[in-house]
């Protein structure tokens, strides 16, 4: 693929055609701030937490999507970038239990948010589901940032066990007619809990664990071997 | 949010895949693990078993003291002890005092011949290199074997045969190379997960077309352009008419051919009869699919095979296997990224425990016991008086079982292998198994065979030992101590270190073969120095990523494909292959073929996956039967049904799925209360001795609800 040579925060930089905002950025040594995006995923833009500001162009556009083009100028922490950042942040904090995402937390004092702005809005509250031996679920500490869904799907795992359902502020991630998990196409294979940035998927030993379940009790849980002997033939 | 005390990096105790984990620990409890996304083999992903399978470690049951049977076990009149009370808690000396005293005095009473041992491919390289040296070198005997003798033993001696090696010519990762790949005998989503992952994303995102050759409707073949659905054991001339498509459309690749190959003359002849109408009317796959495939394979730029127990699992698994070594030569499918011979190897050190000599034939490094040249090097190195090891061939798994008799074997020293759940016909495995008059079970748990045992030996977990794990595409990992062991286990290289120690002394030998290895890197470095493939592989160099074997010396990176330039015995070589239909045919009183295999949840005898959550996942065995054939049978999904076949009987529930086709059922292999292996037949491959599996004659009929072991269980998932 040919360079491309584009200005970012002032200075001049040639990078292979195709290359995003996002990894130029990287390469430089600069941190652009980051979300939904993950190395392992498809980007997809979603949380908008990275925005960029491009020399003539009116939206803010996101880094992990958009690839660089010859010429153009890319501001990473313009005013703009900078106050819509901070107002999404306020705006996950106003809905979400954000308190096992020490991630975004940081970028929360980073970015100077205010974490209580919103704090008359309705906030995105789920019962925990606990229906498998495996992981629980917590979507009152889902940022819909997609990870889940994309490795269940094309990303890793071609399961296709969970996505989203709802609209709007109602939106979330679920199963087909809300089945539980052992009735899914789910394989159990725990991509999903090892790509959620918040704490809403877990594994069910670290979750007992959390609420205080004792080692001794957790370890009882565990199956016992008695159902495997069989009577000389 | 709890943050972890530790986290240790190590490599996954379960499939041949070889992923890389990251154990997370808190007050000495692995409360979760993940895997890196920079991870060389698996980029993060795991299965059911790597991300959640590993409670077994603090199952209650889990023996954690070493133990004696209260009451003397006669040969013959041997039984089952899995209560702790019939058990008799003892110090480590007692119990390794006792151990010794029993081998030697049998050795000295019946020689070499009376003493075997089975070696473990879930155990490290360093584990199996040890014991495998404590019986050669101490007891001098060549009854060595491992679970090796039961996967993929047909395809060795096939690889060993054609082309001199014996293991996955390219790494799993460059299936995105390939433009066709041929998946036979695998059902690669359940088995091994990971690969299955690079392959749905080899079709999906890289648009390689995938050919299934299958009696199962196993998950990949909704992935697949074609799907051959053979019946079992029909491999010879399903493959063998491909190779007459290929020869007769001149699709070969002449070239390659006259460089790398010979014998093609006579091959050619060989497969004239191999029309795809032969074919049809064996394997009954229609002949324009064979066509088809043949096409495919044979037109693609770079095509690779992939392939597991479907094939080598049969009396005549070798000749299954050569026929897949034909289509790569006869192509020039081999030596390039993306191409080549795959065997998809079962264990997670089942390719180490080969490498490291627990093998009846072989030595480490696959040299054999019957070369003078060799003997003479490791009786060198291992301090042994010239002439001393034993040169004659030793026996393998399957008869070192069925040689169980006065004046046979007489003791056995079984390392976490479970033959009473993965031998073929169980009935006359337990039967053997009566007859000895010593038997020594290390392992985690008292399972059907260590419940035979005379003395447990209580072993420490993977995760809770240092060491290395050999994978399917040949990379030898780490595995790391995370733990203390539990109670009072030891690791298996320093319980084999302790009894040879004590043996050897016990014995009188003149001079030592050497047991006092501080650390388990120091038997890796002893091994380098005898097998020249891992010659380079050292602790310092694999602390951060695995290398690939052949790794010459300490300066060679690795080996990711093989036989780019030449095969080890120099030109690959046609055989003749002829159809040997399987030892039982499917007949009036027993209409049905039975095949058996593994399921995503568990793990080969169960003795992990059975005390773990993962039984919850998956907790009791069904038989898959077609729709049509439940039809005619009148038997309705999840009834339970009495499976027999001339040598055992089980209950257990029906599923009637189009997973399998007409004519064919499944059974999984993992579950005691149904053990799949009561049914299935004791006869050999006569090159690899390797058991036939994947095919018998079984008759279904209706059972009563109660006769199930669990009547109430939860049934069915959504999954595939």
């Amino acid at each position: 693929m040919p360079d491309v040579t584009f200005i970012i925060d002032g200075k001049s930089v040639t990078v292979p055609a195709g290359t995003t905002i996002l990894k130029a950025a990287e390469q430089l040594g600069g941190q652009i701030p980051t979300i939904c995006y993950h190395d392992h995923c498809t980007a997809n833009g979603l949380c908008r937490i990275c925005v960029v500001e491009i020399k003539g162009v009116k939206p803010l556009v996101p880094a992990c999507l958009t690839p660089v083009r010859e010429g153009i100028e890319v501001s990473t922490s313009t005013v703009r970038a900078e106050r819509s950042r901070r107002t999404i942040l306020e705006m996950l904090a106003s809905a979400v239990d954000l308190s096992q995402a020490p991630e975004i937390q940081k970028l929360m004092d980073e970015n100077h948010a205010d974490q209580l702005r919103f704090a008359e809005g309705k906030r995105r509250e789920y019962p925990v589901l606990d229906d498998n031996p495996m992981y629980v679920r917590d979507y009152s500490k889902c940022i819909l940032c997609w990870r889940c869904v994309q490795v269940c799907a094309d990303d890793a795992q071609f399961t296709h066990a969970i996505n989203f359902t709802g609209r709007g502020f109602e939106t979330s991630i679920g199963t087909f007619f809300d089945k539980p998990m052992p009735e899914t196409t789910c394989v159990f294979c725990g991509q999903c809990v090892g790509v959620c940035p918040t704490g809403a998927l877990k594994p069910k030993r670290e979750a007992l664990l959390e609420q205080g379940v004792s080692l001794d009790e957790i370890l009882q849980a565990t199956r016992g071997g008695q159902k495997r002997r069989r009577k000389s033939p | 949010m709890i943050t972890p005390d530790r986290t240790v990096p190590t490599t996954c105790p379960y499939c041949g895949v070889g992923c890389g984990l990251e154990l997370h620990i808190k007050d000495d409890y692995i409360f979760k693990v993940t895997s890196p996304f920079d991870s060389v083999v698996n980029h993060g992903n795991l299965c059911v078993k790597g991300r959640f399978g590993y409670d077994f470690v603090y199952n209650k049951d889990r023996i954690t003291t070493p133990l004696i049977r209260k009451t003397v076990q006669a040969p013959g009149a041997r039984t089952q002890a899995f209560d702790r009370g019939q058990w008799r808690e003892v110090s480590w000396d007692e119990a390794l005092d006792y151990t010794t005293g029993r081998l030697v005095e049998i050795y000295k009473r019946d020689g070499a011949d009376a003493m075997a041992v089975y070696c473990c491919a879930k155990a490290t390289n360093e584990d199996n290199y040890l014991l495998q040296k404590l019986f050669r070198a101490l007891f001098r005997s060549n009854n060595i074997d491992h679970c090796t003798r039961l996967c993929h033993a047909g395809s060795v001696v096939a690889l060993q045969m054609a082309l001199g090696s014996s293991a996955m010519s390219n790494t799993a990762a460059e299936v995105i190379h390939s433009d066709v790949f041929l998946v036979t005998g695998s059902n690669t989503a359940e088995t091994h997960p990971i690969i299955a992952l690079q392959m749905k994303a080899a079709v999906a995102n890289h648009g390689a077309k995938l050919i299934v050759v299958d009696p199962r409707r196993v998950e990949m073949v909704n992935w697949a352009t074609l799907w051959l659905p053979e019946k079992p054991g029909t491999d010879v001339p399903l493959f063998s008419a491909m190779a007459h498509v290929i020869i007769k459309e001149r699709l070969y690749n002449q070239d390659f051919i006259d460089r790398r190959t010979e014998g093609f003359e006579d091959f050619s002849r060989s497969m004239e009869k191999f029309t795809p109408e032969y074919a049809e009317a064996i394997s009954g796959v229609d002949r324009n699919l064979v066509i088809q495939a043949a096409r495919m394979y044979a037109g693609a730029k770079n095509a690779a095979i992939y392939w597991a127990l479907g094939i080598p699992e049969h009396s005549h698994g070798t000749d299954n296997a050569m026929t897949l070594i034909h289509l790569a030569l006869l192509t020039g499918h081999i030596g390039r990224k993306g191409t080549g011979l795959n065997p998809l190897r079962g264990q997670n050190n089942v390719q180490g425990a080969s490498d490291s000599g627990a093998m009846p034939w072989h030595y480490p490094g696959y040299q054999r016991v019957d070369d003078e040249a060799s003997a003479r090097k490791f009786e060198q190195a291992w301090n042994i008086e010239p002439g001393g090891l034993n040169r004659r061939l030793g026996l393998t798994t399957t008869e070192i079982m069925s040689e169980v008799r006065p004046g046979g074997v007489r003791a056995l020293h079984i390392m976490g292998e479970n033959p009473m759940m993965s031998e073929p016909n169980l009935n006359h495995t337990r039967h053997m198994i009566e007859q000895l008059e010593f038997l020594v079970a290390q392992d985690l748990f008292i399972n059907e065979s260590g419940a035979y045992a005379d003395v447990f030996l209580p072993a420490a977990s993977w995760a809770e030992k240092d060491g290395t794990f050999t994978n399917t595409d040949r990379r030898v990992q780490r595995v790391r101590k995370a733990l203390e062991p539990r109670g009072q286990a030891r690791a298996d290289w320093q319980i084999v270190c302790d009894l040879a120690g004590r043996i050897e002394k016990n014995l009188g030998c003149p001079q030592t073969a050497y047991w006092a290895y501080q650390t388990p890197a120091e038997v890796l470095e002893e091994m380098g120095s005898v097998v020249p493939e891992y010659a380079g592989v050292k602790y310092p160099r694999i602390e951060q990523q695995g290398l690939q074997t052949p790794v010459w010396d300490d300066n060679h990176s690795g080996t990711p494909y093989l036989f780019a330039e030449s095969f080890p015995r120099g030109k690959g070589k046609f055989y003749d292959c002829d159809y040997i239909p399987s030892v039982e045919m499917p007949d009036e009183e027993y209409p049905f073929i039975l095949t058996t295999g593994r399921l995503l949840e568990h793990w080969h005898g169960g003795t992990l996956t059975r005390h773990s959550k993962l039984d919850e996942l998956n907790p009791e065995a069904r038989i898959e039967i077609n729709p049509a054939d439940a039809a005619r049978l009148q038997l309705e999904d999840e009834q339970a049904v009495r499976v027999s076949s001339r040598r055992g009987s089980i209950v257990l529930r029906a599923w009637v799925t189009q997973r399998t086709t007409v004519g064919v059922v499944f059974v999984p292999m993992h579950f005691a209360e149904a053990a799949a292996n009561l049914l299935t037949i004791d006869a050999l491959d006569p090159l690899a001795k390797i058991p036939e599996y994947k095919a018998c004659a079984v008759r279904i009929v209706a059972a009563a609800k109660q006769e199930l072991a669990r009547p109430e269980a939860k049934v069915g998932r959504g999954r595939y």
